[in-house]
Order: structure tokens, then sequence, then C-alpha cells
């Protein structure tokens, strides 16, 4: 056994105990901290299956967003009425084990009987790569092989924000999102939030713009802006804009609107819902990642910044 | 060349899972908060800038160097924002009990 292979054991074994620890975490915060490490150690082993672009979602959206997300859930709900403690009846905590181990078990034995090799379509993805202009798999897979799906994810996105907003008392409706604006901000996050933010645009859309060859793409060079909006609001320096703002929802909406657009245009010039003309494939798909990365960088701090909590400014 | 460049990269990678392991344990065995915090300064700051020293000659060009320097300086800003803030949660709490 060399030292590498040794190492991914460990690896392994370290995300497995952590994800058990997670599970077993009796408190929300600690669990979601535990969730945190847990998404930074799956991306390293993302990195060392060679699937890089996974690890990047993995550690932007898995580990940070979600991350965010999840502990602001459990910092809210600390003062709450603790109404899940009640344990189950035990008929029903039996149930429920015995239905967590079938899919456990069913995933198990789908991955241990899988044929070796394992039937794959990586051949004919890299093979048609020319067609598309594009260097990265990934990219094309997305955005042309399967763009209809990635097209309605984005849709999803969207609708997960319009679900988040219907959060709103009726007297909050219009208003901005999230609570008011602390009048000092705390000094080392507001320092953070003002040095940070220029290196992480640079790095956002550099990830962004080289998806179409390397590693990266619309999804976690999107990530990267928000998380850079996201710490802005947190430290105090900015306030989200009012859920009534025309702008803020032109943006929210742009990127499956610009991709709807693009598909339907193919139906009369490509011969087909979502196909793009041959030769300007790549301008194409980039224009679409473009206006995907910025409604990603806008969906996901409305997600973690939450329902309008404040009345509307007049 | 090579091999001095080789010995300043194991020397220096050796130097920086010391500082690690010195903070692991600072992390594991100091008693109060505040000291656990100021344990983890150590692998933050030294321990991985002397492993970034030490990756430096196999980085592969200006741009990885670069790169390289960079991801420590991220890693320095993020660390010491998040330890003021801990610092300031243990503070308040403190305080008000």
């Amino acid at each position: 056994m060399t030292v590498v292979n040794a190492l991914d054991i460990g690896l392994a074994a370290l995300v497995l105990a952590l994800a058990a620890w997670t599970v077993a975490a009796r408190e929300a915060f600690a669990a979601a901290v535990g969730y945190v490490a847990y998404g930074l150690l799956l991306s390293l082993v993302w990195v060392r299956l060679f699937a890089v672009d996974v690890a990047l979602t993995e550690a932007a959206i898995g580990s940070g967003v979600t991350g965010v997300l999840l502990i602001r859930a459990a910092a809210r709900l600390r003062g709450a009425t603790p109404a899940l403690d009640e344990p189950l009846a035990p008929p029903l905590r039996f149930l429920a084990g015995v239905l967590c181990a079938m899919v456990a078990g069913a995933l198990a034995a789908t991955v241990l009987l899988m044929p070796d090799p394992a039937p794959t379509l990586a051949p004919q993805a890299v093979g048609n790569l020319p067609s598309t202009g594009l260097g990265n798999a990934v990219t094309a897979v997305l955005i042309s092989y399967r763009a209809f799906d990635t097209m309605l994810e984005k849709v999803v996105l969207v609708l997960a924000v319009v679900g988040v907003w219907s959060l709103a008392p009726d007297a909050c409706w219009g208003g901005s999102p999230g609570a008011p604006r602390p009048a000092r901000p705390e000094a080392a996050l507001a320092f953070l939030a003002q040095v940070l933010p220029p290196l992480g645009i640079v790095v956002g859309i550099h990830i962004f713009w080289v998806g179409a060859d390397e590693p990266g793409g619309a999804f976690q060079g999107g990530a990267i802006l928000a998380a850079m909006w996201m710490i802005t609001m947190m430290a105090g320096l900015t306030e989200a804009p009012p859920v009534s703002s025309t702008r803020l929802r032109l943006v929210l909406v742009s990127g499956p609107a610009v991709f709807l657009a693009i598909g339907l245009a193919g139906v009369v010039i490509a011969g087909g819902f979502l196909a793009y003309p041959s030769g300007s494939a790549k301008p194409l798909i980039l224009f679409i990642e473009a206006f995907m990365t910025l409604t990603i960088a806008a969906t996901l701090p409305m997600l973690v910044a939450g329902p309008p909590e404040q009345p509307p400014q007049p | 060349m090579s091999a001095a460049l080789d010995l300043l990269t194991i020397v220096a990678i050796l130097a920086g899972l010391f500082f690690f392991l010195a903070g692991t344990v600072g992390l594991l065995r100091f008693p109060d908060p505040l000291s656990r915090l100021h344990a983890l300064t150590k692998a933050d700051n030294l321990g991985l800038g002397l492993i970034v020293v030490g990756l430096l000659p196999r980085a592969g060009g200006l741009l990885g160097v670069l790169k390289l320097v960079a991801v420590w300086f991220l890693v320095l800003l993020a660390s010491a924002t998040v330890a003021q803030l801990i610092a300031g949660a243990i503070r308040r709490k403190g305080s008000s009990t």
C-alpha cells in the first residue's frame, strides 16, 4: 500500500466519522458546523477523484452557502420552543430506522453491484466537445448536452426566492429582507467586508470565465460573487434592496429568461429548442453563463437574507 | 540547485507541520477558549506560511507562486477576522453572566 493510498483511506474514514458525528450531534448549531467541515472534507475527496468542478461546487455551494443557511436557521431556532425535542413513539422510530437502513442498503448495493468498468458516456462527451467550442467537458454537459436541466435548475432557484419572500408578514411586504442595519458594525467583520470583496469579485469573475476551458463555471463563480454580497450585508455595510425593487427582480430572473429566450430562438435558427447554431455555440454559451452567474450571485444572498422583516420605506 | 530547493521544501514543510501539531495540541490541551483560540493562530499563520514557502519552488512559474501566496494571505485575513469575532462573542458572553 502506497502512502497516497493510506492518505485516501484516512480521508474516507475521516469523512465517515465526521458524518456520523454530525448526525449524532444534539445541538443544531454544532451539527451545522460539523456539516460545513464535512462538506470541505468531501470537496477534498472530489479533488482526489479528479472531479475538480464538483469539488469547487461542493466547497462553494454544499459547504459554504448551505452552511450559512443552516447556521442562520440554527441561530434563529435557538430561542424557539423546542417542540421537536419530544422523542418519537418507539414504533415510529423503529420504522424510520428501517427506512433509512433500506435506502442506505439500496444505495450501497447499487454502487457495489455496478459492472466493472462502469458504464460511461465520457468518451462521447469528450468526442463531441469540438461542436461546442468549449474545452471543459463538464461545462459542455451542463450548458449544451443537458441544457434543459440546467435551465430548470435556475428556475428552481428563482422559485426558492419566491418561496422565501412569500413568508413575509403583510405589513412588511415590499420592504428589505433581514433585520435592519446595526448602528455600529462590528469592526473586525466590517474590515473583512471592505478588504475581501475587491479580491472576491475578481476571483468570482475569473472562475466563471475560465469555466469554458478549465474547472469552474457559472455556479462556482456566481457563488463566490454571492458570498461577497453576503459578507457586506452581514457586516452591516449595506442593506438588502427592498423586494419591490424592479432592478433586483430583473437580475433575479435574467439568467433563466436569457436562457429561455436563446433556447426559443434555437427553434427558429438551429432547428430545435435549446440548440445552438454551429460555429457560434461558444459565444452563446458564455452569454448565457454570464447572466446565469448574475442570477446566482443575486439569488443566494436573497435566500440567506430571508423574508422581508421591515415595513417598506415610504 | 535543485537539491538545495528540495531541501528547502522538506525543511519548510516539516517546520510547518510542527506548528500545526503544536497548534492542535494547544487546541486540545489549553484550559479556556481564548487560549485555545491563541493556539490555533500558530497553525494558521506560521504553519500554513511555512508550508506555502516550502511549496513555492514547486509552484511551476510566477503565476503559481502568486496564487500560493494569495491563498496564504486570504487564510490569514479570514482566520484573523474569525478569531476576533469568536473572542468578541466570548467576552460578551462572559461579561453578561
